[in-house]
């Protein structure tokens, strides 16, 4: 297992520079999970540290070697594809064995079959090795597809929004099986994905992307509470962060400069209050919490509430915030 | 897919009418089109005399004396010279003397029909090594004036080959490519070239190249990728465009006239010199031409499958 440093990487495809500039440690042993939206270029940095794109500028450096110019082969690393990857002209005994048939590091059929068989069993496909790969589920074709990685034993982890073609019972049951096994071997492991549940349950760093750029690096926790800018506080949390403009609040002691606050939805306490500037706009119920809609102004802001709470639609409430954070007009943070 | 369904009424799935009237029609066309070809077969199988009676005859006593003088160069001979032979050793010998003829030695069908089988499928091998090869580096590649080489290559096709035909012979002697298998091979190559470039581009095209950059993240060469993951998943493509090569390289019969008189003589110029006493042996012409059939019919047959898969242009590929 190895670490991963990008320096300066930047690659661009016709007009759209799809990374620019980027820095990127991913810690040996470490689960780095990178996080954007589509276009933020997840897997162009990804292709980029396999050697499926050459960089325009930068180096990329995996275990102290720099491999900026090495073909992918040579890397060792392991590729999940979002889709596509399973060959379907062989078994699925045959796809697992494919990355250890290879001619440059070839096992003994024996020992292949022992790991394609181990793999087969973690990720409870054992009995379908006999079949073609098109007979599978889409499902069963992705845990072929992350086993392929798995048979093998890389400097290097890639996978690429492994996990979005599944249905959310698997997802959730895989999320927990790869974060186990990338603890257990100690794996390093670069995920890409837009799901906030995976990065959030599995990451060991998330780093948020934005058009090609790093915007911040750090433990979920951080980066859920503690986000550098509104682009990154927007990418965790269900439902979103509220943005609602510091003048709603004039109440709350906030730096000079503040033109938006966020505060997530965890953090607001809500109160009926006849005199509140708040007005119930909205109620969803989802069992164990609800959602309030509440109208302040022109702005609505969302408020996880108890479900008990003895509010309806069209009362007046007042709103209280705790820990909220302040951003200046051009998005980014701002602090005491 | 919707098998499991086939008792429901699907808008897609045609009606046991429309089925039974497609199957009528498709039947119908089959007839008219097999009729050259049984004629063709019928012809092959009757007495010289029966071949050209008119009304035609479509009740007759079969005769192998067309495959027979199809193989054979006979002489007249007298029936005193003939009463003085030993007794006929074959068939063909048999029905020779019938006629007051003796087998002189063998004719040159079988010679000419090798050199076609060798042709077609030299030509057929070498356009499908370089159509693969080039559709995948079109397919792949930032080739540098990647659309007008393509059309460059399409365009060689936008005139009738014939056209050249006074140029390719004139260069043909010069470089002593005249009458020589190889000569031949060349040519049906440059031709067909053009074709499996741009049908085995369009297969090639509907491969994922995830397919080959898993295998080449996984530790295979790209040329090992390609032959471990390329290839067999272009397999069906590769036998439809080897059978579109095959059946003009076997067909072709104008280049075959021009360029060819002995060595490398194919066989579509060689059947119709097949000439008897007083006029053209009919019997002999349609043998040569039933057993020319013969091999384009094999390898349709053998690899039927992949041709319909193939040529309906991954249309209904997973």
């Amino acid at each position: 297992m190895a670490e991963v440093l990008l320096s300066g990487v930047s690659k661009r495809f016709g007009d759209t520079e799809a990374v620019s500039g980027l820095d990127l440690r991913a810690g040996d042993g470490e689960f780095t999970v990178l996080l954007g939206p589509t276009g933020a270029g997840k897997t162009t940095t990804l292709r980029l540290v396999a050697g499926l794109e050459k960089p325009d500028a930068g180096r990329i450096h995996i275990g102290g070697r720099d491999v900026t110019a090495t073909a992918p082969a040579p890397r060792d690393v392991s590729f999940v594809f979002q889709q596509y990857s399973l060959y379907p002209h062989l078994s699925v005994y045959d796809n697992l064995a494919f990355p250890l048939r290879a001619p440059a590091r070839r096992l003994p059929e024996a020992q292949i079959r022992a790991r394609v068989e181990q793999v087969a069993e973690l990720l409870r496909i054992g009995d379908k090795l006999a079949n073609r790969a098109t007979q599978l589920s889409g499902g069963q074709m992705q845990r072929v597809a992350i086993g392929r990685a798995l048979v093998r034993r890389p400097n290097v982890y890639l996978m690429d929004e492994p996990l979005s073609s599944l249905d959310s019972k698997l997802r959730a049951e895989l999320r927990v099986e790869l974060k186990r096994i990338q603890r257990d071997t100690g794996a390093t492991l670069l995920y890409v994905t837009h799901d906030q549940a995976e990065a959030l349950t599995m990451a060991t760093r998330i780093g948020v992307l934005d058009r090609g750029r790093l915007v911040q690096l750090g433990a979920p926790r951080d980066i859920y509470e503690d986000p550098v800018n509104t682009y990154v506080a927007t990418r965790l949390g269900s439902p979103g962060i509220n943005l609602v403009p510091r003048s709603l609040f004039p109440g709350v002691a906030a730096p000079a400069a503040t033109v938006t606050i966020g505060v997530r939805t965890e953090h607001l306490r809500v109160q009926r209050d006849p005199a509140g500037s708040g007005r119930v706009a909205r109620i969803e119920h989802l069992g164990d919490q609800n959602h309030l809609h509440v109208t302040l102004a022109d702005a609505t802001v969302v408020v996880l509430a108890d479900p008990d709470a003895p509010l309806a639609v069209g009362d007046a409430v007042a709103l209280q915030l705790q820990s909220p954070l302040f951003f200046g007009a051009d998005g980014n943070r701002l602090r005491h | 897919m919707s098998r499991g369904i086939s008792h429901a009424h699907s808008i897609v799935e045609p009606g046991p009418l429309s089925r039974r009237i497609a199957a009528a029609v498709v039947v119908v066309y089959a007839l008219v089109a097999m009729v050259p070809l049984a004629w063709i077969f019928l012809t092959s199988i009757k007495t010289p005399p029966d071949s050209i009676s008119y009304p035609p005859k479509v009740v007759f006593k079969p005769s192998l004396e067309g495959y027979c003088n199809l193989f054979t160069t006979r002489s007249r001979q007298t029936q005193d010279y003939i009463d003085t032979l030993p007794p006929p050793s074959g068939t063909c010998e048999r029905i020779t003397r019938e006629r007051n003829m003796v087998v002189v030695g063998p004719s040159n069908y079988a010679p000419r029909f090798v050199n076609s089988l060798v042709i077609a499928f030299g030509s057929t091998a070498l356009s499908i090594l370089l159509g693969t090869t080039a559709a995948y580096a079109f397919s792949r590649f930032k080739v540098p004036l990647r659309d007008d080489l393509m059309f460059f290559i399409l365009s060689t096709r936008m005139m009738p080959p014939i056209a050249v035909a006074i140029p390719i012979f004139l260069m043909y002697r010069e470089l002593g490519l005249s009458d020589t298998r190889l000569g031949m091979i060349l040519l049906y190559t440059a031709v067909n070239v053009s074709l499996a470039v741009w049908l085995l581009k369009g297969f090639i095209d509907e491969i994922p190249r995830e397919y080959e950059e898993a295998a080449m993240v996984d530790g295979y060469t790209r040329l090992q990728a390609f032959f471990r993951v390329v290839l067999p998943q272009a397999a069906t493509g590769i036998v439809a465009t080897a059978i579109f090569c095959l059946i003009f390289a076997w067909n072709e019969y104008a280049f075959a006239v021009l360029l060819t008189s002995g060595e490398a003589q194919t066989a579509p110029p060689f059947i119709p010199t097949i000439i008897g006493e007083g006029g053209q042996d009919w019997p002999a012409v349609a043998a040569g031409t039933t057993l020319f059939l013969v091999p384009i019919l094999v390898f349709t047959v053998l690899l039927r499958k992949q041709l319909l898969r193939g040529i309906t242009f991954g249309a209904v590929r997973k």
